[in-house]
């Protein structure tokens, strides 16, 4: 019981108490150069679950199997940026091959996913958590599910603010900054939560 | 040589990476609670920017067009594990504090942005001063805001105390002090560049002086960004 109850403290704290975005400044570029249009924020939140799951999983395997037994521990930013790079390469190809329609939803956010620092981080921070194969998985997806959370409730906050007018010097991105402050203020209220659920 | 000038310049204000551009942002919010850490970010990312320019710059002709983004991938990534072991072994505080965000230099925009916008193009020199820049942009900003966040937050500087204990407002280090900073410092920006009769546009940096710009819009207003 105590394994499962582990894995749902990974998940509820990746999703809310230490959420990447709005906690962590975890891939900080896309949410806010995504646009104000729900459904782009979808496509985006979907592709980052897929590949942040899968990227754990993949650099688990490359680490325990590989690096460790060769003592290349110190290459891992290297040879993680790899493994995602080529990741993303190869999730684009099979989806536009044998999954047309996912392909179409999630296509055009696929390449940017290789610069996102959250998905990279995930994998560094899987390896000194120290975490086993499940949960970095669980890790992985729910840290995207997070992504994904902090993306949806934002993209409403910005529709608001088209109809604001703030001072000139504040128009466009200070005052979406100041807007996002905000919202992370509203996570800060999740602090602590976690422990006190599972423990 | 005043080309050169004029391009070391252009990193630090009229196209500064972070709060003009806007690239990079995660370590700048994460990393600038303290004036040590961002310091040391910043000379981090100095550095690295410096050596990928240069580098790249001297492969410019060599690696494939198609291949290219890997192989930029690649370069940065070598120098910033450098860089990683080296304040490991000798900076281990610092270290410690800049935690996950020194690795993550590898896919801060700012490094590959100017490698695939300005160091894939120039020459070696100009790409050097280039990354001189922009680097020392990043690290004039993210000092600056560290010692707002420093000072108002922890009531101190660089460890000193300035505020007496129990005067300071701990939410300047938390998240959403960091989102605030940021927007605020970009907002003086913008309004100190409009005063000086320059309008730039604060959604996609342009600021309509195209000759010395190295976004690379041709004149479209930014808007291939």
């Amino acid at each position: 019981m105590s394994e499962f109850s582990n894995i749902l403290l990974i998940m509820f704290s990746m999703v809310f108490t230490e959420n990447y975005v709005l906690v962590q400044f975890l891939g900080i570029c896309p949410f806010l150069g995504v646009s104000q249009n729900l459904s782009s924020c979808l496509g985006m939140s979907g592709a980052v679950i897929f590949v942040m799951t899968l990227a754990s999983a993949a650099t688990y395997g490359i680490y325990q199997g590989l690096m460790v037994p060769f003592g290349l521990e110190y290459m891992s930013t290297i040879i993680f940026i790899l493994v995602i790079a080529a990741l993303v390469q190869l999730v684009e190809i099979i989806l536009k091959k044998y999954m047309k329609p996912l392909y179409n939803a999630l296509g055009v956010y696929l390449p940017l996913i290789t610069t996102n620092c959250a998905v990279l981080a995930v994998t560094l921070l899987n390896i000194s958590e120290e975490y086993n194969f499940i949960e970095s998985c669980v890790d992985g997806f729910s840290a995207g599910v997070g992504f994904g959370l902090a993306l949806v409730l934002f993209c409403g906050v910005r529709r608001a603010l088209q109809r604001a007018k703030p001072p000139k010097s504040f128009e466009g991105l200070p005052i979406t900054l100041v807007a996002a402050a905000l919202t992370s203020l509203t996570f800060m209220g999740f602090t602590g939560m976690a422990e006190k659920l599972f423990n | 040589m005043k080309r050169k000038f004029e391009i070391f310049k252009n990193g630090l204000f009229k196209e500064n990476p972070v709060l003009i551009l806007t690239l990079g942002c995660c370590s700048v919010l994460a990393i600038s609670v303290t004036v040590l850490g961002g310091v040391g970010m910043g000379l981090a990312l100095t550095f690295v920017l410096v050596c990928s320019n240069v580098v790249i710059s001297l492969l410019r002709n060599i690696i494939p067009n198609k291949v290219r983004i890997p192989c930029y991938i690649v370069v940065v990534a070598a120098f910033v594990t450098l860089v990683e072991m080296i304040t490991e072994a000798y900076m281990k505080e610092l270290y410690d504090t800049m935690g996950v965000f020194l690795a993550l230099i590898v896919v801060n925009c700012i490094v590959l942005g100017r490698a695939e916008m300005f160091a894939s193009k120039n020459t070696v020199g100009d790409s050097f001063f280039d990354g001189l820049g922009m680097g020392l942009g990043y690290t004039m900003v993210i000092t600056g805001i560290s010692i707002v966040r420093e000072l108002l937050g922890s009531g101190t500087l660089l460890g000193y105390r300035i505020i007496p204990e129990g005067y300071q407002l701990g939410i300047v280090t938390q998240t959403p002090g960091g989102f605030f900073c940021f927007g605020g410092a970009m907002a003086i920006l913008i309004a100190c560049l409009n005063k000086k009769g320059r309008k730039i546009d604060s959604k996609t940096g342009c600021g309509h002086d195209c000759s010395s710009c190295g976004l690379g819009c041709a004149g479209r207003g930014g808007e291939n960004k």
